[in-house]
């Protein structure tokens, strides 16, 4: 392989890491408030709002089931409004985040159900208001839970983000199209999918490691 | 009636009312958890409640902590009237009521130290005040040591005590404990008790126990209510309550603890014999009386104890004999019941059994 395709693939590692994990980043900042609303204001909550909860429901299971190289193209006019294109890395991160947000609120959602009612109830007892159960009891108890599906999330962000290299994003999905699929440069995709392999793996076994540090169950 | 209402108001002068709840009533659709429940807890006093489960237990203290609205009724809690709080205000009084669970209801993801600092953040007390109470506590029961370790690191026991030091981090005016014994072995279960037990004499704290085990009950309750399908059933001094239970619940419930007249001796007892059975239930001072040698003095003939004995209660005793009489003279018997019944709280005579049993 040569030098001028070594650094290739350094800068689609780059890129494709900034579109991950920007796009990463937003949809925990996102979707973790987006979990505890929806687990909030289901029935029997802590702040019990069916309305709001059924709205942003239905929200969420929309973008759900959006394929996301539809979702890709769908949201273009959105995406120009927003980062002034329709094509690179910024405009990539768009649809990432439209896509991952709602995904990661699922995740978080469920982790977040599975504390315990009892803890809730203890906060309560002992005059906690909501808030301090929010920040004291749901998020900490759920807290491994939502780390190792956060990981999931960006293990999903990383294969999508090479979809959104079809679009001109560029990255290490672009590459692999680019090089190893259009002009039949067979090593350039292997080294692609090693690159991606390695990646996923890493990030894995560092979301692994986190959760259990953090996991005193 | 209003005598007993009368004695009632002067000894609350005496010890004021910790908890009051008048004539609570909760259901939930057609089901009823409570119904028309008067109960009165004095200030340090430990009250033991028990119940099979779906008496009502659950429902009534949530209703004490303001986790539940009853539908009638009044809830008062140290002097204060709490029913109609909302759930702001509701708030500081809860700080004031510790609670301890069946599961023990600890943060996993926080230290021992931390779980039991919680109610104090909660509170609004300083870094340096929490710690210093944290430690005070956790010396308190008996797990300073571990103040770093997490809750999964700890036995059942050693998790009730951090519940209990949790619960009495804010200096509760009352400890309200759900089946706090439950999930835990015979032995582990006595030091616990012994702990609250304790407390409640070092810090006059007031304790509601809930419990579907009368053993807990014996153990340190001074007072026990009985409750069944939502009603009190029964209510009274421990030893007055196991030593003659009155209603058919109760004596489901005491069953474990009383004993009952086994069954080669049941199948000997006849309407008609040689001599008479009596069933004999005794509490407090009257337990330790001469009992056989009275009965063998009015009868003539020397009273034989069948089965059955005394057992005790926090220091005082109480029991169940069952006594034959020697005799079956009609006359005797008349004279010896009405030798017993002042000094016995429950008599019966059971018919009669031959000479040679």
């Amino acid at each position: 392989m040569s030098q001028q395709m070594f650094e290739l693939l350094l800068k689609g590692l780059w890129e494709t890491t900034v579109m991950t994990g920007v796009s990463g980043a937003l949809s925990f900042l996102l979707g973790l408030p987006l979990a505890l609303v929806l687990v909030t204001t289901d029935r029997g909550g802590i702040f019990e709002n069916l309305s709001v909860n059924r709205v942003l429901g239905g929200i969420v299971n929309a973008l759900r089931s959006v394929p996301f190289i539809i979702l890709l193209v769908a949201v273009i006019p959105f995406t120009r409004l927003l980062v002034g294109s329709a094509i690179g890395i910024a405009a990539a991160i768009v649809p990432l985040t439209i896509a991952a947000t709602p995904y990661f609120a699922r995740i978080a959602e469920v982790s977040l159900r599975e504390v315990d009612r009892g803890l809730i109830d203890a906060a309560r007892a002992m005059g906690a208001n909501r808030w301090t159960i929010l920040r004291e009891v749901l998020v900490p108890e759920a807290l491994p839970g939502i780390v190792s599906g956060f990981t999931v999330t960006l293990v999903t962000l990383i294969g999508a983000s090479a979809m959104a290299g079809a679009v001109g994003a560029g990255g290490l999905g672009d590459i692999a199209i680019r090089y190893g699929y259009q002009r039949f440069e067979t090593a350039v995709m292997v080294a692609v999918v090693i690159v991606l392999i390695v990646m996923v793996c890493g990030l894995q076994a560092f979301g692994d490691w986190l959760t259990r540090r953090i996991d005193h169950r | 009636m209003n005598a007993l209402i009368e004695i009632e108001r002067l000894s609350e002068n005496v010890a004021p009312e910790s908890v009051g709840l008048q004539g609570v009533s909760r259901s939930f659709g057609a089901a009823v958890a409570l119904h028309d429940i008067n109960l009165s807890i004095k200030r340090g006093e430990i009250v033991g409640l028990i119940g099979r489960s779906g008496a009502g237990k659950s429902t009534l203290i949530r209703v004490l902590n303001g986790l539940d609205k009853p539908q009638a009724g009044r809830v008062v809690i140290g002097g204060q009237d709490i029913t109609d709080l909302d759930e702001r205000a509701l708030q500081p009084i809860r700080r004031r009521i510790g609670m301890i669970f069946q599961h023990f209801n600890l943060l996993s993801a926080k230290t021992v130290a931390e779980n039991v600092a919680l109610p104090l953040k909660i509170a609004g007390q300083g870094t340096e005040v929490r710690r210093k109470r944290v430690m005070e506590l956790l010396d308190l029961v008996g797990l300073a040591d571990k103040a770093q370790a997490y809750p999964a690191q700890l036995s059942g026991g050693q998790k009730q005590r951090v519940g209990i030091a949790r619960a009495l981090a804010p200096e509760p005016v009352l400890l309200l404990s759900d089946e706090a014994t439950s999930a835990l072995d015979p032995e582990t279960t006595g030091s616990i008790l012994g702990l609250l037990a304790r407390v409640n004499r070092d810090l006059g704290l007031t304790v509601l126990m809930i419990t579907h085990e009368i053993e807990v009950v014996r153990q340190i309750a001074h007072r026990v209510v009985v409750l069944d399908g939502g009603r009190v059933v029964e209510e009274g001094a421990v030893a007055r309550v196991l030593a003659s239970p009155q209603t058919e619940v109760t004596r489901a419930l005491v069953r474990g603890l009383s004993p009952s007249l086994p069954g080669d001796l049941m199948a000997l007892v006849r309407p008609l014999g040689a001599q008479a059975l009596l069933r004999l239930d005794v509490y407090g001072p009257q337990a330790r009386l001469p009992i056989l040698s009275r009965i063998a003095e009015i009868t003539g003939q020397p009273a034989r104890l069948l089965h059955g004995g005394l057992n005790d209660v926090q220091g005082e005793p109480y029991g169940r004999m069952f006594i034959a009489l020697g005799t079956a003279d009609a006359a005797k018997l008349a004279q010896v019941l009405a030798a017993l019944s002042p000094i016995s709280v429950g008599l019966e005579v059971l018919g009669y059994v031959p000479a040679d049993v």
